[in-house]
């Protein structure tokens, strides 16, 4: 009775590992992503990004010759789960490299796991230093917070004339609390004060008391280095109490849904981000114009411009490396010196960080728009 | 100054909320003695009504406006008590004579599945969705104090499905059955009354009431997603039993308490981190001192 069990499971499971392998020769590259869950129109668009670059990628002929095979895991925005889904395309799908995701707290749960199996881990969208702080198979296409946080301090300074700030951070987020972290040390430094410091977590829904101890600080800026979700209900919250200064943040309020929920409330906020789908130069003009025909009009955002670059990013490496060993896509990573992307030309640094400049946009007649651009 | 009195009104306006979801826990809790913990996802479904009712509405009548709200909230309120009455049937009643902690697990696992079989993609999908105005907005200055009209609103419903609840259990013939199956449910059958109807009626009206407050918590934070009655349902919850689960003021009164903490407690500069650990902690030293609840009778337990 137990042989007769054990049998059919015995040769299933060697079957397996065999059938999951056999996709081709292509090359096995696995993605995580928040493709439901809070974040959800940001893991999306970086998603959408990644897939219009390896489609780009196959239908002109793959890489070394062979096909680029996309296993996508959804990790539904939540704790926990991420570590579960790289753990299977590492070791169970057989994944050379993995790229994602778009939030720092659960890149950062990603980054140990890649890191530890020696699988090179190219982040599109974290900005938290952490994250690649991790070890040296972890890489990252976009910006980190101690540029981001400089430039919106630089920027709360020198173009809104502000002295008096006010800060108030999601504590749930390690993305928020860095940036948050940079933007004091950048705006203490150009001279300006912090008024007021008040926390909230992130989907909360009600943000007055909050908010009613930010208004009696009288700030002449706040900072909400939040996702656009909280941040929409934020900016219309702020509204209702009479709290008329501008608000400023990070490339986390990038998404439809800000403008969709915070509708005239959040007209004339700033915040920095990766790229500007405005902008004139010609990388960026034909991207637009793939992605718009591959996504049926859909106008990319910052976060499907970075997993695009994240792929295409990952495949100039293994071009470089000459092979689809782990450690040689690595190296290659790692010395990038000059790539062009569409959201800027990249260098990869000793920390492996990418070496880029930040856009400005504002928020105005319900459309992000471009406003300036800072090197690094 | 000021500020003392802004936060006040913050407070209230968030208790009143709380305390209107928690009329519903603790009206079920009276008749049925068990905690329907998918009351926090019938308000969600109550703003996903109100979400898609809306558009229908607007062709009819102008929104936002009064009479197009009214129209919208009776249409979501009657989908969700149809919603309730089914629950109902199908989860709890086959475990009618199970014990009690069957029934509660059973319950938490109706919002489980409610909840995640509306995030998939097919149903509502997790991201959130921006609600509807339904009222025309305005915000009242009073001096440097602003009142929001959302706010006044929440208040003014409260009170009165407060008052309307108390009415329908202690002056109605309906109400007067569902005591009388609070009070003894074989003796109450013996008297002629149909159980399973009182049954039905009060998860009918609890699901209303949480249509309700799942519409004004989406009027007053526009953005709505399956998971959205979690957090509120908890803190309702708490309320209901801060208040002496079971009593229709106290759930009232245990609201607006944990309303006013929450907002002095977050308003604070560098506390504002703690609000839950402080509103809580605050929570569970009153029941320390009256486990029954402020408003709560103490029973005897017989053994």
């Amino acid at each position: 009775m137990l042989r007769r069990t054990l049998l059919p499971l015995a040769a299933a499971s060697l079957l397996l590992p065999a059938c999951n392998k056999s996709g081709g020769d292509g090359i096995i590259i696995g993605e995580f992503a928040s493709l439901t869950g809070k974040e959800a129109t940001f893991g999306t668009s970086s998603h959408e990004g990644t897939l219009l670059a390896v489609e780009t990628l196959n239908a002109a002929g793959g890489v070394l010759g062979k096909k680029i095979d996309l296993l996508t895991e959804d990790n539904q925005s939540k704790a926990g789960e991420t570590s579960n889904v790289v753990n299977k395309l590492i070791s169970k799908d057989g994944a050379v490299a993995i790229l994602g995701e778009v939030a720092s707290s659960r890149s950062l749960e990603a980054a140990p796991i890649c890191q530890q199996n020696g699988i090179p881990m190219v982040s599109p969208a974290s900005t938290n230093p952490k994250v690649t702080e991790t070890g040296d198979c972890i890489f990252r296409v976009c910006f980190i917070d101690p540029f981001q946080g400089t430039v919106m301090a630089n920027f709360v300074t020198n173009t809104l004339k502000a002295k008096k700030v006010a800060v108030f951070t999601d504590v749930k987020s390690d993305y928020s609390k860095g940036l948050a972290k940079f933007f004091k040390e950048g705006f203490i430094k150009a001279g300006g004060q912090v008024v007021a410091e008040l926390d909230f977590n992130g989907g909360d829904k009600d943000f007055k008391a909050q908010l009613t101890a930010i208004k009696s600080a009288a700030p002449d800026a706040v900072f909400v280095p939040g996702y656009y979700t909280d941040v929409a209900l934020i900016a219309i919250q702020a509204k209702q109490l009479g709290l008329s200064v501008p608000l400023c943040g990070g490339d986390g309020w990038e998404s439809q849904t800000l403008l969709d929920i915070g509708k005239d409330a959040v007209e004339g906020h700033y915040f920095s981000t990766h790229y500007a789908s405005d902008s004139s130069a010609p990388g960026v003009q034909a991207f637009v114009a793939a992605y718009k025909k591959r996504f049926n009009g859909k106008m990319p955002d910052a976060m499907a411009a970075l997993g695009y670059d994240s792929a295409m990013f990952l495949a100039d490496a293994i071009k470089r490396a000459g092979s689809t060993d782990s450690k040689a896509i690595r190296d290659a990573l790692a010395a990038t010196k000059d790539y062009e992307a569409v959201t800027g030309k990249i260098a990869i640094n000793a920390q492996r960080d990418a070496v880029k400049s930040a856009v400005i946009l504002q928020v105005k007649d319900g459309k992000f728009k471009y406003l300036e651009t800072v090197a690094p | 100054m000021d500020w003392l009195l802004q936060q006040l009104i913050n407070g209230l306006a968030l208790g009143s909320i709380y305390a209107l979801i928690a009329l519903g826990y603790t009206m079920v809790y009276g008749v049925l003695r068990f905690i329907n913990f998918a009351h926090a996802d019938v308000l969600m479904l109550g703003a996903y009504a109100a979400y898609f009712v809306a558009p229908a509405v607007s062709s009819v009548v102008p929104l936002p406006s009064l009479t197009g709200a009214i129209l919208v909230s009776l249409i979501s309120v009657i989908i969700c008590a149809g919603i309730g009455i089914l629950i109902e049937f199908l989860a709890y009643r086959p475990l009618r004579k199970r014990p009690r902690l069957t029934v509660l697990i059973t319950a938490i696992g109706v919002s489980l599945f409610i909840e995640f079989t509306c995030q998939h993609s097919a149903v509502f999908g997790a991201d959130t969705k921006p609600f509807p105005k339904l009222l025309p907005e305005h915000d009242f200055h009073l001096g440097k104090l602003v009142v929001s009209s959302n706010d006044l609103v929440v208040v003014v419903t409260t009170l009165l499905l407060l008052a309307g609840l108390w009415f329908i259990v202690q002056r109605t013939k309906m109400g007067t059955a569902m005591r009388a199956v609070s009070h003894n449910q074989q003796a109450a059958a013996l008297m002629g009354i149909n159980i399973n109807r009182i049954i039905s009626f009060t998860f009918g009206l609890g699901s209303a009431l949480a249509a309700i407050a799942g519409i004004l918590y989406a009027m007053k934070a526009p953005g709505i997603d399956p998971l959205m009655g979690v957090q509120p349902g908890l803190r309702a919850f708490i309320a209901a039993v801060l208040g002496g689960i079971g009593n229709l003021p106290g759930a009232a009164l245990g609201g607006l308490i944990l309303g006013l903490l929450e907002t002095f407690a977050g308003g604070i500069s560098g506390l504002s981190n703690y609000r839950d650990g402080i509103a809580f902690g605050i929570l569970i030293l009153i029941l320390l001192f009256k486990p029954a609840g402020l408003l709560g009778k103490a029973t005897v337990e017989k053994v």
